[in-house]
């Protein structure tokens, strides 16, 4: 039984080697404004660090202030890396802050989510 | 790179307007496939290997499972599963045996999906069929049996922002019924049954990609912390109350094709077992790893 384990679990082990490189969601890996973090200025911009290189013109980031109005300006764009998407925001006043991201990574894989940030007060 | 944004373009022209994911999603709530306990949905999985060391039975046999299990989608909330494991069993004082268990098999459907609550819900009908696999070698049943399920799943990202460090728990669930066909086999009650049992997640993922970034580094921003309970007792027969079960806290990574998880299996009284047990299961993601063939439903967007 156990050579049986033993070629059994080294298969595994390939395959998830080889499959790990394959289709690939883009999930988000780290943002500025961290996630759920608190500030003690304004933002201006929000950016998201993607698992995956991610396609601008199918993506985008959406902020919405406490009573729920969009403070995004303008398209998403893709920064230094094509894992990192922007977005410009509008002036902020203190209050908690939603951020609600839509990513088509370049393998066309469709992913979203959420997260907050909170800017204090001065 | 032009190739891949004219697919992209393509392909997101016709995205259908379903959750972004299939497996397991529920807003941003990724339920993980449990080991013990069953899915509140359905999917394109398959669960290859997983390995079971079973804690000393009650009658003192000792027992390795290797299972396999495979779930595919009919349209996208219609689901078809099938499982099956062998067993290698050292009875007490007696030669060792092996062979397969039954077959069993099941048609599921998705009741509900709600993003913004994190919560789903699945029916379904199991069968686990009699003389599939080695009756009198590996204790396989002589009869088939109908289970009719259900299935749930809630996660707590919904709580109030106060509650920050609750929000990333979630609970999933299963409550099923078993009607065996034959009341008995070789003078042994078959009785009906209860099946109850759920999952107690905590998962590090959700913490750090949507409640708050901690700073945790891979691997363990992709960890779920979990506590499984399944239970079952008998009804009629002769053999009412008598419940047996096993409680299994492990933990589960989750990538983006596959997951790893692993569990110890403690029995909850002397009728389930003795000692610990321990559990292992790769897993892996149809839907992700084949998107355009095996990984979607057969009918359907």
């Amino acid at each position: 039984m156990l050579p049986f384990i033993r070629r059994l679990a080294v298969a595994i082990a390939l395959t998830a080697g080889v499959v790990s490189t394959s289709h690939a969601h883009a999930f988000l890996d780290h943002a500025s404004p961290a996630v759920g973090s608190t500030l003690r200025a304004p933002p201006g911009v929000v950016t998201i660090w993607f698992t995956e290189a991610v396609e601008a013109a199918f993506s985008r980031i959406t902020v919405t202030d406490p009573a729920g109005r969009r403070i995004d300006q303008g398209k998403a764009f893709i920064g230094k890396n094509p894992e990192e998407l922007s977005v410009k925001l509008a002036a902020t006043a203190p209050g908690t802050y939603r951020v609600h991201w839509q990513a088509v990574s370049v393998d066309t894989h469709r992913t979203e989510g959420n997260f907050t940030f909170t800017l204090a007060p001065d | 790179m032009k190739f891949f944004t004219f697919g992209a373009a393509f392909l997101a022209a016709g995205l259908p307007a379903l959750p972004a994911l299939a497996h397991g999603f529920a807003g941003d709530r990724f339920f993980p496939a449990t080991l013990l306990t069953d899915d509140p949905f359905v999917a394109d999985e398959i669960s290859l290997p997983t390995v079971v060391r079973n804690p000393t039975g009650s009658d003192g046999s000792q027992e390795t499972d290797l299972g396999i299990d495979f779930a595919k989608r009919l349209t996208p909330d219609l689901g078809l599963t099938l499982s099956d494991q062998w067993k290698y069993i050292q009875p007490k004082g007696a030669p060792a045996a092996q062979g397969f268990d039954a077959l069993t098999t099941g048609l599921q459907y998705q009741l509900f999906v709600n993003a913004p609550h994190e919560t789903m819900a699945l029916a379904g009908l199991e069968v686990t069929w009699g003389h599939s696999g080695r009756v009198q070698e590996a204790g396989a049943p002589d009869f088939t049996t109908l289970s009719p399920t259900f299935n749930f799943g809630k996660g707590f990202g919904d709580l109030p922002a106060a509650l920050t460090w609750l929000r990333p728990l979630a609970v999933t669930g299963n409550l099923s019924l078993d009607f065996p066909t034959k009341t008995e086999s070789a003078g042994t009650p078959n009785p009906n049954a209860f099946n109850y049992g759920f999952a107690i997640e905590y998962s590090l993922e959700y913490l750090q990609h949507h409640v708050r970034d901690i700073g945790l580094a891979a691997p363990f921003d992709r960890m779920i912390p979990l506590v499984e309970f399944a239970l079952r007792t008998p009804l009629n027969r002769g053999q009412g109350g008598a419940t047996t079960g096993t409680v299994q806290p492990g933990i589960i990574w989750a990538g983006q094709d596959y997951q790893i998880g692993a569990e110890a299996i403690l029995p909850i009284n002397n009728l389930s077992g003795h000692g610990i047990g321990g559990i292992v299961q790769v897993h892996f993601f149809l839907d992700d790893l084949f998107p355009h063939t095996l990984g979607r439903p057969l009918f359907g967007s």
